[in-house]
């Protein structure tokens, strides 16, 4: 697949972009000559906090730092950059996984909160997967934000992807059972199904979630193949509440970070990955149809602690 | 939320020892706590270390009350920091001499401007005003349909067609609503980046010549530490005069509202609950400084539950909590305690822990009406009965439904409730140490009697 090479420079330009925001990022603290001492240690965890990576995960790091500095394998702040790349790249390196694809057809379902970018993702990843040569079907099941149907039905005319779907406020289990009708009919490769946004603590609404899965598991054992849990870059810590509760609620085969062309950093996903053992199977990072990209964790931790 | 940072300070204290006032050294460790709760709730690291600042020099040198624990009077002082710090509540958008009031939104992709957008127009109906919305996001696919359908469903119009750009929409409508009489004119605009210059100048040019009124910024409850980069950079290119946060129906615990009030020192406006075009709230800084310790609404809780539980019976109940002879006629006094604090719901709503409560006794949750006609129920049982529920068979429960003017069912409804209470009052009593604050409540013994 073509979509999956070629993503670390845009995230390098991407996250170059983001470091000038960020007020003396962590390579102004580790450049530096400077002894290692509490109050570098200091900074270096408000830095990792900064990216979102979680108060408990921070200290966690920069414990782990201080016991190399306490075995004297680390002396100068220079030394410390390589040790913190080296914990999160082992960290995220299981996470970094292709998506399952390889049925015909293949489910992917979207979920997510309101406006984590469901929409948008589906449109962009039913374009690069037929753009890589798949026949790809879309299924609007959001039917209930305004126009939210009418949004996916634009950009299936845009990329050239049929869209099934009905009347607003219809029942999305309804739209989901003619969708695989159709994909499996017509012996196609990839069905990506939108569902609306919804917040994990809505206890009626993640029943509806779990309904849906359980239409496509009726019509297609094994379905749907990919369970893609959408998060914007810029959420911060609720956002590992989000993931551990429709984890529970409807097994994540993954998650699919987005917006990371601003300044956000996505750092939760690394508390994702260490608590819960989802993996990232994909990364959007701008607006354009080939900014969505697999997830590459060596380009991902250059962003987060500067590159080597 | 167990681990609630009330809960953790009372572990320090008590390790500390010792009390009567807060010196620089037995608040530091306190102040740490602090410190760890305000960016688990994604407040800014560096707000979070002006504001652990403020604290230290608020709390040093203060003599504990003699009603609280140092804890209590560590978590009063950050609690009244916070609310001071997130502002007056109410904050109202005044409304132009010259209408039409312009009020223009803007916000990252996804922050929730068009649902806002919506919610804003629905409140100023209902407020008796005639609203006008121009729909300025031709960026995003179907977001001026979005727009349409949301107007059509709290009726008010909408402006602004394809093929124009933003700040012709937004002018034309500006003209529409001054020569029809319209006000305010709220302005949907397109989700952006912060870092984004082109689109940022278009904000701009909007600013400039449509001239709004209030600039409204419109952020996610969810947002993390970058919340101080997106509204200084939205502040610093466009100019923010207040805020709305969305989403705040989840479970997020909105930090990021005290980072963007740090950086800008604008007022939060409204706050956004829900996805129905009702669910806009006035802000309350003292709930959001609750939401975002952790605490739930336990102060106003506390002060309910002192005001209205009755301290000599609570101690008698704890009591038979300890030697499990919980009875239907001490339910029943439980049930008039809870009915003087309000409605159940609510009540459990303001624990941190209420969502796991609810979860316990489903059916505790119900109405007022309810615990009436559970009030009649046990008064139609004999005193041996309400001391030992276990008799009360078949015919007894018919007696009883006759002489509350209740059916069986309802009794059976609760001697069912009665058990999962006493049930779940066991499994309490055995987190008592774990939850201090609970001991204010009906049933649990005061700390230090």
């Amino acid at each position: 697949m073509k979509f999956l090479s070629g993503l670390g420079d845009r995230l390098r330009e991407g996250l170059r972009r983001s470091q000038e925001y960020l007020a003396g990022g962590l390579g102004a603290v580790l450049e530096t000559d400077r002894p290692i001492d509490d109050a570098l240690l200091e900074e270096l965890e408000e830095l990792l906090i900064a990216a979102d990576l979680g108060a408990a995960l921070a200290a966690d790091f920069t414990n782990r730092a201080r016991e190399e500095v306490m075995f004297g394998t680390v002396t100068r702040a220079g030394q410390l950059r390589p040790l913190f790349r080296r914990f999160l790249v082992d960290m995220l390196s299981p996470a970094a996984q292709p998506l399952n694809l390889d049925h015909r057809p293949a489910v992917v379902l979207l979920l997510g909160v309101n406006g984590s970018g469901k929409t948008t993702t589906a449109a962009k990843l039913a374009s690069s997967l037929k753009g890589s040569g798949k026949r790809v079907l879309l299924a609007a099941a959001d039917t209930f934000r305004a126009a939210a149907i009418e949004q996916l039905k634009r950009w299936g005319e845009r990329i050239d992807v049929e869209v099934i779907r009905q009347a607003a406020g219809s029942d999305p289990g309804a739209v989901v059972f003619d969708a695989v009708k159709a994909a499996t009919a017509r012996a196609l490769d990839v069905l990506i199904v939108d569902t609306a946004g919804r917040l994990h603590t809505k206890t009626n609404l993640m029943d509806e979630l779990v309904k849906l899965r359980r239409v496509i598991e009726r019509q297609l054992p094994g379905a749907p193949h990919e369970t893609l849990m959408v998060l914007d870059a810029p959420t911060g810590q609720n956002g590992f509440a989000q993931a551990r509760v429709f984890h529970e609620a409807i097994a994540l085969t993954g998650v699919c970070l987005t917006k990371l062309d601003g300044t956000a950093k996505g750092g939760i996903v690394v508390r994702i990955v260490r608590e819960l053992k989802v993996p990232v199977k994909l990364i959007g990072l701008g607006e354009r149809v080939e900014d969505l990209q697999t997830f590459d964790p060596q380009a991902f931790v250059d962003a987060l602690v500067g590159e080597a | 939320m167990l681990d609630s940072l009330s809960t953790r300070l009372q572990a320090i204290f008590d390790k500390l020892g010792g009390r009567g006032r807060l010196s620089e050294e037995n608040i530091q460790e306190a102040l740490r706590e602090v410190r760890v709760a305000l960016l688990e709730a994604d407040v800014n690291f560096k707000v979070v270390r002006a504001f652990v600042d403020r604290v230290r020099t608020r709390a040093v040198g203060q003599d504990v009350l003699v009603s609280l624990t140092p804890a209590q009077q560590v978590v009063k002082v950050v609690h009244g920091e916070l609310v001071e710090l997130l502002g007056g509540s109410g904050h109202r958008l005044a409304m132009a001499s010259h209408p039409p009031t312009v009020i223009m939104l803007m916000g990252l992709q996804g922050s929730g401007k068009t649902t806002t957008a919506a919610k804003l127009a629905r409140l100023y109906t209902k407020q008796g005003q005639h609203p006008l919305l121009a729909a300025a996001d031709t960026q995003r696919p179907a977001a001026m349909e979005q727009l349409r359908t949301l107007g059509a469903q709290v009726g008010v119009p909408v402006t602004g067609a394809p093929g124009q750009t933003p700040l012709e929409i937004c002018r034309a409508a500006r003209e529409e609503a001054a020569a029809r009489g319209l006000t305010p004119l709220i302005l949907d605009t397109a989700g952006r980046l912060h870092i984004d210059e082109a689109l940022l100048g278009e904000l701009q040019a909007i600013r400039r010549e449509v001239a709004p009124h209030h600039v409204l910024l419109v952020v996610d409850a969810m947002t993390g530490q970058d919340a101080v980069t997106v509204a200084d950079r939205f502040n610093q290119a466009v100019g923010i005069d207040a805020v709305i946060l969305t989403k705040l129906d989840g479970d997020s615990r909105g930090g990021a509202a005290l980072s963007v009030r740090h950086v800008t020192g604008r007022p939060i406006a409204f706050v956004g609950v829900g996805e129905k075009t009702d669910a806009l709230e006035p802000f309350h800084p003292d709930r959001l400084a609750s939401r975002i310790l952790g605490m739930g609404d336990v102060l106003s809780l506390v002060e309910k539950a002192q005001a209205v539980v009755d301290q000599t019976k609570a101690e008698e109940l704890a009591r038979k909590l300890r030697e499990d002879s919980f009875s239907l006629e001490d339910f029943r006094e439980q049930l008039k305690q809870l009915r003087q604090m309000g409605p159940l719901d609510q009540i459990l709503g303001m624990l941190p822990f209420g969502k796991m409560l609810k979860g316990a006794p489903k059916d505790l949750d119900g109405e007022s009406a309810e615990l009436g006609r559970f009030d009649a129920i046990i008064g139609s049982m004999t005193p041996g009965e309400r001391r030992n529920p276990e008799v009360i068979n078949g015919s007894r429960r018919q007696r009883i439904a006759r002489g509350s003017g209740t059916s069986v069912q309802d009794v059976n409804r609760l001697l069912k409730q009665y058990a999962q209470l006493r049930k779940v009052m066991k499994q309490f009593k055995g987190m008592e140490g774990k939850l201090p604050r609970l001991k204010n409540l009906p049933g649990f013994p005061t700390p230090r009697g």
